[in-house]
């Protein structure tokens, strides 16, 4: 294979799996954004939550990798879900800047929480054996977990868009993000939708924390550092739009990777200027609404 | 009965004349200098950020901009005077913090141009990108710059000819004092004038704004060069004062911090970033010197409760306080006592459930840094696991219990909107 | 009669001033104590502690109390505060600590003026010793691990190419330029030097590690701040099947955290680093080191080179001491006392460069490789006898002013 084609097809694969990271994290902040309206800065704070716990799980209990993965989700979802209903809903009515402060208040609580328990440093989750080494094809060697990455992206990403439009509920959600009142009006309980929306959005932050530990490592600090990352995810692909966080999540894992490759002196220049560029052009995101 | 124009125009003046009790932070800030002499090196810190807060609430309190990147003009005062100094020679402090500023509402304005046509999740993104970019670029150039490791050794020429700088920070104090209160007194000219009147007119309904023909767009960015120019100033006297700067004056941690202390404080006041910026700093350097662990979590807990229950910041507290004591809303509260609902029951119930389950949990988790089994802990440890839950459980009404007969309304039910 | 009175009472007075005043000298200690880096300002005070605890009896009858400070955030702003507060409230004699260069950058002036000691226990950037008289480091320079690996990789380890990949910050491109000069002397070229991004995120390194591949250089010197991104650096290495492609893994001992080992698996195993301490280091000092620790900390705490050289810096502090009689309030007089001042501690044989005021210490290459109990750990190839910072001795940049 030409030199080029290999370098091509690297950056696409790579990119990829990081793409599937930020996909399967950032789509629950999209949806409670454009759902609720409601800025939710703790996400960060729950992908953060999943990893400890999968961490605990897999080195204190000996669970499975996989296995722990799908506990944390549920475990976070099901936490998310009741700070919704007791917490995040009174302030469905108040401003922006009211949602970001309570929110980023949470996650310091988590933060400082998860330090104490778990000390500043970085863990990592021992793998099953299918999951460490590569898969050679000649050219190039792929290793094995970036591609249960893009596997585990793919699936999410075909089982979410059907749910969103072959099923009942997507379509009850969609109607809610477009018109709340005429929803209500037709008899769709909204408040539970969001609560359900939220719980799934988080429990998937949870799964991609979890993921993310192989990748980047996982301390506390983990909910705020990629916290903008993934707001740039959601602004830049557009709120409440699945398609739009799946876009900008490849648009972004693509262009940064390849960046890195050939300019790495720019070092994460390039992912604030996409965002610059997108936003000045289209303020409301590939796919948003106006 | 006079008209809306000159009840709006007696408004300004009566405002625009000073009222007493503004010259108390300023009589504090003096009155520092002699209770604590020891300590100015942090007190010039601490006065450099309200200057820096003060020029957040110029654009988030009046004008209604919320920007998470407001350091970036800090930064771009900081490293003007650092590099004059360096490169150019230029190391009168005076003459560099007024250039540090102008070139910092240059900044503002340009970047504000592009940017302020925008609201909400987008303007926010493109201030965090902005800042982002310019640290990103500073770190490419950091034969310039000199990245993370910064620009040590700055020199700065003695103040007006024979103020030189002291060990004890205390000429550093009286340098930043002086300047804190010359550009306060240009913000209050600003904010009690027609034009601080229309930016109040843009935060609060801004379509109306342009059905009146007020030029939105050349009055936002106007105020954002301005408040940008503060910054700047800021950010000079910062690199003045340590005769250091590097990269990090650009962090995302620096503007999220200053949005924090205005929001403590209480936005749209003047002084608000006065008692803001103070408490943060004060608690944050008592509470770090205690258990850093546990001042991440006050402050967290400190932004869930101010958002819950003092959305209008320290300053809104007096102010209901005041009102509290005054009568106006005496009679109000009275009568506002132990209005115990029905649902107020379930409510305190709901509360006791999850402080019961936050308090298994948390009951699990000390024993996972002890003993790292679970099994332990329900069988061979029942009485932790009882009192874990019982306590939280007991902590979650009792919270709710208290919110309650404060408030008139407990934690759990939609504020009065 | 009056003559004896007056030359008794002379006497008395003479014995009395001469002999030890018991003191409690105060020593400043600055280190981070909250955010991310919390971790590391722990591994050094828990050392200092360690030590004050031991040798408390060696300077009786004099006293030390620690006042501790949280350093912050690596800007210096805060640093400078604690420690100026410090000199002007508390009154300490001497200042220790400082994990972030910048933290020392920014107190140096302070320093001079104040006339006060830096005794320097982590900050690693060669020329913070040339910016005040004031300032003795015990820790390392950058220069002290990546120079002689420049000349040990071409020599010993056969590397006539070699590519540099780094995280982008000042301690980053200190290391590198280390080694590229180290290797370069000795006849080696460099066909890469790739930027890694800022040390706040760990990113994600395949797609430099994937460059690095595509130009099969023999072997790749990496540095990269201690903690997460080590685990990072080396899962890449591994995933990208780079030993097998005939690319070696080299770099400082920040690569293999001692702490860390274990989570590295199969991939670490042939890694060569050089360093000044791994936990496996023979020598008297460090097996005494080691044992104090563990029964301190527990079986599950290790030491790193950070902790080894809080240890001897709070060696150093407590023999200035014992050396004055507990004078320590001339600041020029500790310093003088400190230069060339010897001992063996973890490290081995340490000693301060009367000259640069800067530590001199054995540098040594070590291949990890799996212990018969199935352990990962870290033998010695050799050991380059008492490294001095070749960036002040060469004069390379701003360590020649």
């Amino acid at each position: 294979m030409p030199h080029f084609a290999i370098v091509a097809v690297s950056i696409l694969f790579d990119g990829m799996a990081y793409a599937m990271f930020l996909f399967i994290t950032s789509v629950g902040l999209s949806v409670t954004m454009g759902l609720m309206g409601f800025v939710n800065l703790a996400h960060g704070a729950f992908a953060m939550a999943g990893g400890f716990v999968v961490v605990s799980l897999t080195r204190s209990y000996g669970v499975g990798f996989v296995p722990s993965l799908i506990f944390a989700s549920v475990l976070i979802g099901l936490i998310s879900a009741r700070l919704e209903r007791r917490l995040y809903r009174r302030l469905y009515k108040s401003t922006d800047l009211e949602q970001v402060l309570l929110t980023i208040g949470l996650a310091f609580m988590a933060i400082a929480t998860a330090t104490y328990f778990y000390g500043p440093i970085p863990r990592s989750v021992p793998l099953p054996d299918w999951l460490e080494g590569d898969v050679n094809l000649g050219f190039r060697a792929f290793p094995s977990y970036r591609a249960f990455l893009i596997a585990i992206g793919v699936v999410l990403i075909a089982v979410l868009w059907y749910a969103f439009e072959r099923t009942n509920i997507g379509a009850k959600i969609r109607a809610a993000v477009d018109n709340r009142r005429m929803a209500e009006s037709v008899g769709i309980n909204v408040d539970r939708l969001f609560t359900l929306t939220f719980a799934v959005g988080s429990g998937l932050a949870a799964l991609g924390g979890g993921l993310a530990i192989q990748l980047f490592g996982l301390t506390p600090s983990f909910a705020v550092l990629y916290l903008v990352l993934f707001l740039i995810v959601v602004a830049v692909g557009g709120l409440g739009s699945l398609k739009g966080t799946l876009l900008a999540a490849l648009v972004i894992g693509i262009i940064d990777t390849g960046g890195k490759y050939a300019f790495p002196v720019a070092g994460n220049l390039f992912i604030y200027a996409i965002t610059a560029i997108v936003l000045l052009y289209k303020p409301t995101g590939f796919f948003g609404r106006e | 009965m006079l008209d809306a124009r000159e009840r709006g125009a007696n408004y300004l003046v009566r405002h625009h004349y000073f009222r007493w009790p503004e010259a108390l932070p300023w009589l504090i800030a003096i009155a520092c200098f002699f209770v604590f002499p020891n300590r100015m090196t942090f007190g010039g810190q601490v006065l450099i950020m309200i200057m820096f807060a003060l020029s957040l609430d110029l654009i988030l309190g009046y004008a209604g901009i919320v920007t998470l990147g407001h350091a970036a003009f800090f930064g771009v005062g900081a490293y003007t005077v650092a590099l004059a100094s360096l490169r150019l020679g230029w190391s009168e402090p005076i003459s560099g913090i007024v250039v540090g500023g102008i070139l910092a509402g240059l900044a503002g304005a340009v970047v504000g141009w592009f940017i302020l046509r925008y609201r909400g999740l987008t303007l926010l993104m493109l201030t965090i990108a902005f800042a982002a970019m310019l640290q990103e670029s500073g770190n490419l150039r950091s034969d310039i710059t000199g990245g993370y490791d910064g620009l040590p050794g700055l020199m700065f020429d003695p103040l007006l000819g024979t103020f030189q700088y002291d060990l004890y920070g205390h000429t550093n104090y009286w340098y930043v004092l002086t300047v804190l209160a010359v550009i306060f007194y240009f913000v209050r000219r600003i904010v009690y004038s027609p034009f601080g009147q229309a930016l109040t007119g843009i935060r609060e309904n801004v379509r109306r704004m342009h059905a009146i023909g007020s030029p939105v767009h050349r009055r936002l960015v106007t105020v954002y060069a301005i408040s940008a120019a503060i910054a700047g100033v800021a950010g000079a006297l910062f690199t003045q004062t340590n005769a250091y700067v590097t990269l990090a004056v650009f962090d995302f941690d620096n503007s999220a911090k200053v949005l924090v202390m205005l929001i403590l404080g209480g936005t749209g006041r003047l002084y608000g970033p006065f008692l803001g910026a103070a408490v943060y700093m004060i608690l944050e350097d008592y509470f770090s010197k205690l258990s850093p662990t546990f001042w991440q979590l006050g402050i967290g807990l400190l932004l869930v409760l101010a958002v819950l229950f003092a959305r209008r910041g320290l300053l809104g507290l007096a102010e209901d306080a005041r009102g509290l004591l005054t009568g106006s809303e005496r009679r109000s509260f009275a009568s506002r006592r132990l209005v115990w609902k029905r649902d107020s029951w379930s409510a305190l119930g709901s509360s006791a459930f999850d402080g019961a389950v936050i308090g298994f949990l948390a009951g699990f988790a000390v024993n996972l840094k002890e003993a790292d089994l679970m099994t332990s802990y329900v069988t061979g440890m029942p009485a932790r696991a009882i009192i874990f839950t019982l306590g939280g459980a007991a902590i979650g009404a009792g919270i709710n219990a208290v919110a309650l007969l404060i408030t008139g309304r407990t934690a759990v039910e939609e504020p009065p909107s | 009669m009056r003559m004896i009175g007056v030359l008794g009472l002379a006497a008395l007075a003479f014995a009395a001033g001469g002999a030890a005043q018991a003191e409690t000298i105060k020593i400043g200690v600055v280190l981070p104590f909250s955010g991310a880096n919390a971790d590391l300002g722990h591994q050094i005070d828990k050392a200092f502690d360690l030590y004050v605890k031991l040798h408390a009896n060696d300077i009786a009858p004099h006293k030390v109390e620690l006042i501790k400070r949280d350093e912050g955030p690596p800007t210096g702003a805060q640093a400078k505060t604690v420690a100026t507060e410090l000199i002007t409230n508390d009154k300490v004699p001497i200042l220790t600590g400082f994990v972030f260069s910048p933290s020392a950058i920014a107190l140096a002036p302070v320093a001079t003026q104040a006339k006060v000691p830096m005794v320097i226990a982590n900050a690693g950037t060669a020329w913070i010793t040339n910016l005040s008289p004031y300032i003795v480091r015990l820790s390392f320079s950058m220069w002290h691990p990546a120079f002689p690996m420049g000349a040990y990789a071409f020599n010993k380890i056969g590397c006539k190419t070699a590519a540099m990949a780094y995280t982008d910050f000042p301690p980053g491109k200190d290391s590198t330029e280390a080694f590229k000069t180290g290797f370069e002397k000795a006849g080696g070229k460099i066909t890469d030097a790739i930027p890694m991004g800022s040390p706040v995120q760990v990113p994600d390194f395949t797609p430099f590690f994937q460059k690095i591949k595509d130009e099969h250089p023999d072997c790749m010197y990496v540095f990269i701040p201690s903690g997460a991104h080590a685990t990072g650096v080396m899962k890449a290495y591994g995933e990208l099947g780079m030993r097998k492609a005939g690319i070696k893994l080299i770099g400082p001992m920040d690569l293999i955290p001692d702490n860390k080992l274990q989570d590295m698996g199969d991939a670490a195993i042939g890694t060569i680093v050089m360093g000044h301490y791994a936990v496996d280091l023979d020598s008297a000092g460090n097996k005494t080191f080691n044992e104090e620790w563990h029964k301190a900390y527990g079986k599950d705490s290790y030491p790193d080179f950070m902790s080894a050289a809080g240890w001897d810096t709070m060696h150093a502090i407590f023999d200035t001491i014992k050396k004055l009689n507990g004078n320590v309030s001339d600041g020029a007089k500790v310093v003088d006392a400190m230069k060339g001042w010897s001992a063996d501690g973890p490290r081995g044989k340490v000693m301060i460069d009367p000259a640069t005021r800067d530590i001199v210490q054995d540098e040594h290459a070590m291949e990890v490789y799996r212990k018969p109990d199935g352990k990962l750990g870290e033998r010695i190839l050799g050991t380059t006898k008492a490294v001095k910072d070749e960036c002040k001795e060469l004069k390379v940049g701003r360590c020649g002013s």
